[in-house]
């Protein structure tokens, strides 16, 4: 652990795959900006890879001050021991007051890693950070500035704001798709801090012998209408009556767990706790009883449209439009109207 | 060559059972209504664990930290195959972070040898994901995380497929190693008759209420280890609450409500002037 600094920078770890930065430093750069600035210390990316200078000038657009470069043949491809152990050394050299992972498999395999080894405090899969004071009940202690760091747990039942006070730095992960993206700023120019690495082949302990990463067949993520069905869809076929009301509203078709389990689509249009956080302008709930792993991955919609046989479907809870029926009556005079309509 | 695999495991609350019934009337999760459970992706990782025996031989040792009512699902362990079962208990546990606990059970680790590590990948009451990457930073081992499938072992080299989101990768390490296994890696085996009917009967010192009965219980093979800290030898700045760097600021339950509900009736007039609504406020259109 390092001592408590307050004059510590922010930093967003950069995860990047061959040369293709991810989506979510550049989400958490948003996020990490405001921090930064209501502590009134510098944004730095960290950035490990064989050869990243390319995507420098993109974490700049998107709102670091500060980019440290740790360059290496040995850290070409992620693993967790090699990439742990660069960024251990860092923090102990450097002392950021904050460190923000996205909580992707890559950010999830290594945050844990490097907090042990730095015997620092980790939350898991934030929805939300600020900056805020805690007063230690028993003594009275106020502890100014610190990171709320704000995760649902236990199902998605309870928010919890946790904090560490006495020993950084303050680290999280955060979820995927819950912060805005940036608009980038094409002018913006970052200064470059390149970091001696010394690694030897001892400290790779993964051989990757072979890798596949698929381009997402869909983005929910950037989808402003989702229509969802879940496993009162029935079938494969009858889901087929989701992807037409999709596609009548320029939308992405998305599902919940059960229904991917039930094989009527795929993983990718998964949405909730395991699958894709989304929040959609509209969202369309048909079918689906709205378990609160669901709701923790599509609450956030700004409109919502429940359609479901059962009064008592949770769902209906959060609903801005409650539609009490049978899905293959509803969805099918749903596109009727929009089609008349448009 | 036969393997010795330590699998650790976790009693969870059902929280994927959380239906109508087990909501209070202000939208709040009612706990008491939840039942306890051997958390679902520890099941993938005992069943792996097994396999790997069935397949070379070995050992499969199952330790899980909690209270002595986690003893439940140590028996259950054992009806699926488990050669040996510890629970870790101790007051001064309590209110450990990920960190502190990841420290205790790589204390427990250390006190067997090992091959493997295995564990689920998360556990649904908190779905870090945290204590496995951390326990096998403590062991100072490495981790393969996500294991979709595991390809082959030979020797003191284990080969495994990884789920990475957005694909997969196949990677091969040298033992030893910690593995955090998904749900796409296996379905659990079912308890068997036979040992259900012998392990029914296993219980942990703590929960007998006449401590005589300890003696004869092991005599049968039926008394499950407990361990503490002590015997640990864990240093008990990183455990419990002060070893715990994360501390809670505030709880807050999720009360989920609409602002402002409009109850729509299953009708073509009535779908039509929902549908003009929406072109209106410009969310659709």
């Amino acid at each position: 652990m390092i001592e408590v600094n307050t004059a510590g920078e922010v930093w967003v770890f950069a995860e990047q795959h061959a040369g293709m930065l991810e989506d979510t430093p550049m989400e958490l750069m948003s996020k990490g900006r405001e921090l930064a600035d209501i502590l009134k210390v510098p944004l730095a990316a960290v950035m490990l890879g064989d050869t990243c200078q390319e995507m420098v000038d993109c974490l700049a657009h998107y709102g670091a001050d500060k980019v440290y470069l740790a360059e290496h043949p040995l850290l070409e491809h992620y693993q967790s021991t090699s990439y742990a152990k660069v960024i251990h050394d860092l923090i102990h050299k450097h002392k950021p007051q904050i460190v923000l992972y996205g909580a992707t498999p890559c950010g999830r395999d290594l945050a844990p890693r490097v907090a042990s080894a730095v015997k620092a405090g980790l939350t898991a899969d934030c929805t939300d950070l600020q900056i805020g004071n805690h007063e230690v009940a028993k003594t009275g202690k106020v502890y100014e500035n610190l990171l709320f760091q704000i995760r649902p747990a236990f199902g998605g039942n309870i928010i919890a704001t946790i904090i560490n006070f006495d020993r950084w730095p303050q680290m999280a992960t955060v979820r995927e798709g819950v912060m805005p993206m940036p608009e980038p700023d094409t002018h913006r120019k970052a200064k470059v801090v390149k970091e001696k690495v010394s690694l030897s082949q001892e400290d790779l302990a993964l051989e990757i012998l072979r890798e596949q990463r698929q381009e997402r067949k869909v983005n929910l993520k950037a989808s402003r209408i989702i229509v969802a069905g879940g496993a009162g869809v029935g079938s494969r076929e009858n889901f087929k009556q989701i992807w037409d009301l999709a596609h009548c509203l320029g939308g992405a078709p998305g599902a919940t767990r059960a229904a991917v389990d039930l094989g009527f689509i795929d993983r990718d249009h998964q949405v909730g706790q395991t699958g894709t956080t989304v929040r959609p302008s509209l969202y369309i709930a048909a079918g689906i009883s709205g378990a609160i792993q669901h709701q923790a991955g599509m609450s956030e919609s700004q409109k919502i449209i429940a359609i479901n046989n059962d009064p008592d479907a949770p769902i209906f809870n959060i609903a801005h439009y409650k539609i009490l029926g049978d899905l293959n009556e509803v969805v099918p005079m749903m596109i009727k109207a929009i089609k008349e309509k448009a | 060559m036969s393997y010795k695999c330590v699998v650790l495991v976790k009693q969870v609350p059902d929280t994927k059972r959380i239906t109508g019934q087990a909501m209070n009337a202000d939208g709040t999760v009612n706990r008491a209504a939840l039942p306890a459970i051997f958390n679902p992706e520890d099941l993938n990782a005992l069943e792996l664990a097994l396999q790997i025996k069935d397949r070379f031989g070995g050992h499969v040792t199952v330790m899980t930290m909690g209270l002595p009512a986690a003893s439940e699902v140590l028996r259950q362990a054992l009806y699926r195959g488990a050669d040996e079962a510890i629970l870790i208990t101790d007051r001064r546990c309590a209110a450990s972070d990920t960190l502190a606990t990841s420290y205790i059970l790589s204390c427990a680790v250390r006190k067997r040898d090992y091959d493997i590590v295995l564990c689920g990948r998360q556990a649904i009451d908190g779905d870090t994901a945290q204590v496995g990457p951390q326990a096998a930073e403590k062991l100072g081992i490495a981790q393969i995380t996500y294991v979709q499938e595991l390809l082959d072992l030979e020797g003191d080299r284990i080969t495994a497929r990884r789920n990475i989101g957005n694909g997969w990768q196949e990677v091969r390490a040298k033992l030893p190693i910690l593995l955090t296994v998904i749900d796409e890696a296996n379905e659990p085996r079912v308890a068997s008759a036979r040992r259900l009917m012998k392990y029914k009967k296993a219980r942990t010192p703590a929960e007998l209420a006449d401590k005589a009965d300890a003696k004869a219980l092991e005599e049968k093979g039926l008394l499950i280890q407990q361990w503490d800290l002590d015997f640990l030898e864990a240093d008990l700045k990183w455990c419990g609450r002060d070893g715990s760097p994360t501390k809670v600021h505030r709880i807050q339950s999720v009360v989920l409500t609409a602002k402002e509900t409009k109850n729509v009736e299953p009708t073509q007039p009535a779908l039509n002037a929902m549908v003009h609504e929406l072109i209106v406020d410009h969310t659709i259109g």
